[in-house]
């Protein structure tokens, strides 16, 4: 009964997310006052209705209710109970119900948070929300039912991925979906200014602070990502080129872009054809991820075409969302005014040129992911395209992206001299020849890559510092002051620098051994010696574990134990590594399990990762500085001071 | 600033440097770095556990002992597993659009970007404000009073 009632309102939804679609956005065309008010319920129904099927699955799974397919094949009666709950986005269908939510969820924070907009406006964004729900709702409710039945129910379940069993689960994929479908937000703001013709600046402020936060949940949601598999998959690699990951990694970098060029727009009134453009873009790279990860046409093609029904309502959503959105373009953008002018060298024509950059990444990365499928589809043969390649397409676009870091921030809006801008780059130039030639020196191993990623972080970060110092010079006040949005800016740039530390330190300086251990024996990694001790047989919940008992020290002065782990999982075949990981913030010892060898002896794999904690915190700190800009004050005042402007106005009727 | 580099560089010293002990072995993981693991989802030979990958990471190191050279041990691995081993596609015909792809992204994006600046300068620079627009412009400009105003 349970599971029907949850089906149920997921049908319901379906509806309400039609009518809200077609009543709203036809309201807001006639100017019918009492079919626009119907945006701001329907938004609230169709999350309540969403949260209740989805609170409803999760019971299932709490309950143990095998006769449900979707419980019985992504857990099991001794599942623990937190897995049990994240379990509800172990698989596709489920996902996709946490997507929903997660849809109906943004659709109704914007309208709670829209008080501040012209009802007209709000009525549109969410009409165009609703129809963006409604074809998610179907491709649900046609393809992926998470509340189908099993006659008769099994007995015991499959169980979760082991993979999956992780605090990872946990929070991966809901950050990742909210950063995705945060950018339905910004799209729908788009069309819904195309629609009305309204490309203004006011339209950049209302859609920045959504634009941020979608980028900002994305942003963490790669990053735990990559943390999760650098320390699930067992041999310590931060970051594949995987096409899963290229396919979150793609809206990222466009979703970069659309954040510097809405800045422009709201500030300059500029790039407002291209701003939509990338809102656009943005949303349907999501949908084309999400389609990628979907149709399981990544693992083959021909996987793609034994199951052919949810790849082909995918791609065709996207079809419909592009094409329409696409058209609507070409009508409206030629009507669009240029905006305030500005010269060739400027603070807008940089920014110009780093949306340049970050499209074209993106465009290489999704060429490189994409071109093996054509291939194969076009039996022209199979190819693989992996890091190699993506290394050598994507690192040349960045390192101006990233030398330009230092330069937007200290030019001038409208006309910049260059030996003004020069002049205040002296000092970062300085720190940075000094930093990318000192740092390979010391340590020990020349490598022009890393010269040059740690110039470029410090040519990033002492930008910032002395931008940050600049001001509070200026303007006599505190840190603390500064206005939120700009503070934004400065801490996200840093956390690009902190990123580019440890991307180049990792790389540049890694080690790994993979070497044959028996009990006693030790063996040296970056000074520190590691002594195995042997491996005892541990019993977890639902797994056996072989624990590894090593022994880290200094100098003959023991330090810690480490317990690396393979699992084997009672309800799946898959062995699992779990590692071992010394961290201090500098560097990582890490160890993983590999097979039992004669004698007690195991093969074990030994890696050194320098900084690698900085690949992540530089990303916290981009994150971070995406929450300050949203909190800005600009955003807030705007709505108390229209608040109290309308209750005035009331006041006088 | 400085003193703060300084500091970073301080700490820097106090790690010890390093090398990898056998150039054999970092000879092996180059090469098997970029080897496609072909019983493995998407995994190179270096990182895969897989016994396809461990017996495969042998053989590299048998023939880096017998003295062949790096692009002979691919070459070998191509001819037994054709060209979906490399994760580094080799440059042919199938692959031109692949490698010079982003390339003429790059060049196409900077056109635009070119032409788009040289066009939005001539349409400006004609346009002169009209004494309507002044007028306006001066009434907007004494409406506003925006509190977050920023620099």
């Amino acid at each position: 009964m349970i599971p029907e009632i949850g089906h149920f309102a997921l049908i319901l939804t379906l509806f309400v997310a039609l009518a809200q679609g077609g009543i709203t956005l036809a309201g807001a065309a006639r100017g019918n006052a009492t079919w626009i008010g119907f945006a701001r319920p329907a938004a609230r129904a169709q999350f309540s209705l969403v949260a209740i099927s989805f609170v409803l699955l999760m019971w299932s799974f709490i309950v143990k209710d095998f006769s449900v397919s979707y419980v019985a094949v992504n857990s099991n009666s001794q599942l623990p109970w937190f897995y049990r709950m994240a379990a509800v986005w172990g698989g596709h269908e489920g996902s996709l119900l946490l997507w929903l939510l997660m849809q109906t969820g943004w659709a109704y924070a914007v309208s709670l948070f829209s008080r501040q907009l012209p009802d007209v406006m709000v009525a549109r964004v969410l009409g165009v929300l609703g129809l963006v729900t409604a074809g998610f709702l179907l491709f649900v409710l046609l393809t992926s039912n998470p509340f189908e039945r099993l006659v008769p129910a099994p007995m015991e379940g499959m169980d979760l991925n082991p993979l999956l069993q992780d605090v990872g689960l946990i929070f991966h994929p809901p950050l990742l979906y909210m950063g995705y479908v945060g950018f339905s937000v910004v799209f729908a703001f788009a069309i819904a200014a195309l629609l009305a013709g309204q490309l203004d600046s006011a339209w950049a402020r209302w859609s920045r602070p959504w634009a941020t936060a979608a980028w900002l949940f994305l942003t963490l949601g790669i990053a735990l990502g990559s943390w999760w598999a650098y320390y699930e998959l067992g041999w310590g690699g931060w970051w594949f080129w995987d096409p899963v990951e290229n396919s979150s990694f793609v809206p990222w970098l466009v979703g970069t872009a659309l954040i510097h060029s809405l800045a422009v727009t709201e500030k300059r009134a500029s790039f407002k054809n291209w701003t939509v453009l990338l809102a656009i873009s943005t949303f349907a790279l999501s949908l084309l991820g999400a389609f990628l990860v979907r149709s399981g046409v990544l693992t083959s093609v021909h996987a793609f075409a034994t199951d052919p029904r949810r790849g082909v309502f995918l791609l065709m959503l996207f079809a419909v969302v592009v094409g329409s959105s696409l058209l609507l373009f070409a009508i409206r953008a030629p009507k669009v005014g240029l905006g305030g002018r500005f010269e060739l060298f400027s603070r807008e024509s940089l920014l110009l040129v780093n949306n340049v950059l970050l499209a074209v990444a993106a465009g290489a990365v999704l060429l490189g992911t994409l071109y093996p499928l054509f291939i194969d589809a076009l039996g022209m043969g199979k190819i693989s395209v992996g890091p190699p390649y993506f290394n050598l397409v994507f690192v040349p676009l960045m390192v101006p992206a990233l030398l330009l870091i230092a330069v937007g921030p200290v030019a001038n809006w409208k006309r910049a001299k260059l030996r003004d801008v020069l002049k205040q780059l002296n000092l970062p130039l300085f720190v940075a020849v000094v930093a990318g030639v000192g740092v390979p020196f010391l340590y020990g191993r020349w490598s022009a890559l890393v010269a040059l990623g740690i110039a470029l972080a410090a040519w990033i970060a002492t930008a910032v510092v002395m931008g940050i110092f600049k001001r509070m010079r200026a303007t006599r006040s505190g840190l603390l002051a500064q206005p939120r949005s700009w503070m934004g800016m400065h801490i996200a740039h840093l956390g690009m620098a902190v990123f580019v530390v440890g991307v180049t330190l990792v790389m540049g300086y890694e080690t790994e051994q993979d070497i044959r251990m028996a009990p006693g024996q030790t063996v040296t990694a970056a000074g520190y010696e590691l002594t195995f001790r042997g491996v005892r047989s541990e019993l977890g919940a639902n797994y056996a574990a072989q624990v590894g008992d090593i022994v880290l020290s200094r100098d003959g002065r023991q330090l810690r134990l480490m317990h690396p782990e393979k699992r084997n999982y009672f309800f799946s075949e898959m062995p699992m590594t779990e590692v071992a990981i010394d961290a201090n913030g500098l560097r990582h010892l890490y160890v993983a399990l590999g097979e039992p060898l004669a004698d007690g002896a195991w093969s074990v794999r030994v890696h050194y990762k320098p900084f690698i904690d900085w690949i992540w915190i530089g990303c916290i700190l981009m994150a971070l500085g995406g929450l300050l800009a949203i909190s800005d004050r600009r955003y807030r005042l705007k709505r108390r001071e229209k608040r109290t402007a309308v209750i005035a106005q009331e006041a006088k009727a | 600033m400085n003193r703060l580099w300084l500091t970073l560089i301080s700490v820097l010293i106090a790690l010890p440097s390093w090398a990898n002990n056998d150039p054999a072995e970092v000879r092996l993981q180059g090469i098997a770095a970029e080897l496609r693991c072909l019983v493995c989802q998407n995994e190179s030979i270096a990182a895969s556990r897989a016994d396809l990958a461990v017996d495969l990471r042998q053989q590299i190191r048998e023939q880096i002992q017998a003295g062949k050279t790096d692009s002979e041990i691919r070459t070998y691995m191509v001819e037994r597993y054709g060209d979906f081993v490399l994760y580094r596609p080799p440059l042919k015909t199938t692959t031109v659009l692949l490698w010079f792809g982003p390339l003429l992204l790059l060049v196409f994006g900077l056109l635009i970007l070119a032409i788009t600046l040289k066009r939005r300068r001539s349409a400006l620079a004609d346009k002169v404000l009209s004494a309507d627009d002044l007028e306006r412009a001066q009434a907007l400009l004494g409406q506003i009073k925006d509190p977050g105003k920023q620099p």
